[in-house]
């Protein structure tokens, strides 16, 4: 028995070291990064010029967690973009662990559900690693705040998954409109049920 | 047209009725239910393992614990699998599931949908990942949180780490 709990605490620390810069939380300053588009273009945070800041989404082509949210996910950018909080929604699945997960099939995606936001592709894994994204979707809300990035909430994007119209803590929408207001997000973090992030082979 | 997609629909509907899952229901638990698992004092080992038909990590791990559950007393050591599938497809997703892969083991299906209002009672460092697998006999103070895919294997040592 005392040798499982080592092995386990020997393997929880190793997944710690891996990912030294995650998983970030509320109050954290998160990293920028430079991932290619749907439309082969690397884009950036810093490249939203008019942004406040954002609600990034992990998220894929092939979860059915996903799928369940993908309206709420495009609501929300309709809702905020306009007013300064785009989505910038990441996939960060192996291709080879899951073929649905592939850049064509992400490009395949966006045009059919009419994506009005930014799709990337982190295909090295980074990005999910730095920011400790574990699930997809898994939201980072973020607001730019003298020239750097704070994490303002992490989680889930509202309390009840399978209908929308149950929900009664919409705990994203509600961060962001916050952040509109100058106001600090009334839930700092909550956490993502969803299809975990489809790692790499080692 | 319609009316034949109807009828079909009602037949369906009344085949799953009629039946119900490979020799056992589905339970649907809430909070209340989840916590008396979770708290049963009884000195028996509880092997609970989250998952949902559309997490195929999951499923993949499934005959594991099948194979698993037949070779230990059921009053030694308890199965349950937890689904987390979406209430809304307990009759269309998850019954028909558990009936073409002969699930034997005994079947809850979580339907509080608000993750938060529970998660951290199964495991605070549980971050909403499934599968996960919880192994306890509360009665020994006896327990583990395995948050990943288990195989076989890894699963019978785990449980024989605890007998």
């Amino acid at each position: 028995m005392k040798k499982l709990i080592f092995l386990l605490a020997g393997s929880l620390l190793v997944t710690v070291v891996a990912t030294a810069s995650g998983p970030f939380k509320a109050g954290d300053s998160a990293t920028d990064f430079s991932l290619k588009n749907v439309n082969g273009k690397n884009v950036s945070l810093s490249q939203f010029d008019d942004a406040k800041g954002f609600i990034v989404v992990f998220s894929c082509n092939t979860c059915p967690m996903v799928k369940k949210y993908e309206e709420r996910i495009i609501d929300l950018n309709k809702e905020f973009s306009s007013k300064g909080y785009p989505v910038v929604a990441i996939n960060s699945n192996d291709s080879n662990v899951s073929p649905g997960d592939s850049y064509e099939g992400m490009q395949k995606l966006a045009k059919e559900k009419g994506y009005k936001f930014e799709y990337l592709y982190d295909e090295s894994q980074e990005v999910a690693k730095q920011y400790g994204a574990t699930n997809t979707p898994h939201v980072y809300v973020l607001s730019k705040k003298e020239g750097e990035l704070k994490v303002e909430y992490v989680g889930a994007i509202d309390n009840n998954s399978d209908d929308a119209s149950k929900a009664d803590k919409k705990y994203v929408r509600d961060a962001v409109s916050a952040l509109l207001k100058g106001e600090q997000a009334p839930v700092a973090g909550t956490k993502a049920v969803g299809c975990g992030i489809k790692w790499k082979k080692a | 047209m319609r009316k034949s997609i109807i009828l079909v629909l009602i037949i369906l509907i009344l085949t799953f009725l009629h039946f119900p899952a490979y020799g056992q229901k589905v339970e649907k638990i809430k909070i209340p239910e989840l916590e008396k698992i979770l708290k049963n004092p009884d000195n028996k080992l509880f092997v609970v393992n989250f998952w949902a038909t559309w997490c195929p990590p999951c499923v993949k791990e499934l005959p594991y614990f099948e194979a698993v559950s037949k070779e230990y007393d059921p009053d030694k050591v308890r199965f349950i699998l937890i689904s987390l599938d979406f209430p809304s497809q307990i009759e269309k997703q998850l019954i028909p599931f558990l009936k073409k892969n002969k699930v034997t083991q005994s079947v809850s299906v979580m339907m509080e949908t608000d993750y938060n209002s529970w998660i951290d009672k199964v495991d605070p460092s549980w971050q909403g990942n499934i599968p996960v697998t919880l192994i306890f006999n509360n009665n020994k103070n006896q327990r583990i949180f395995f948050p990943g895919e288990l195989d076989e294997p890894g699963l019978r040592k785990m449980i024989n780490s605890f007998l």
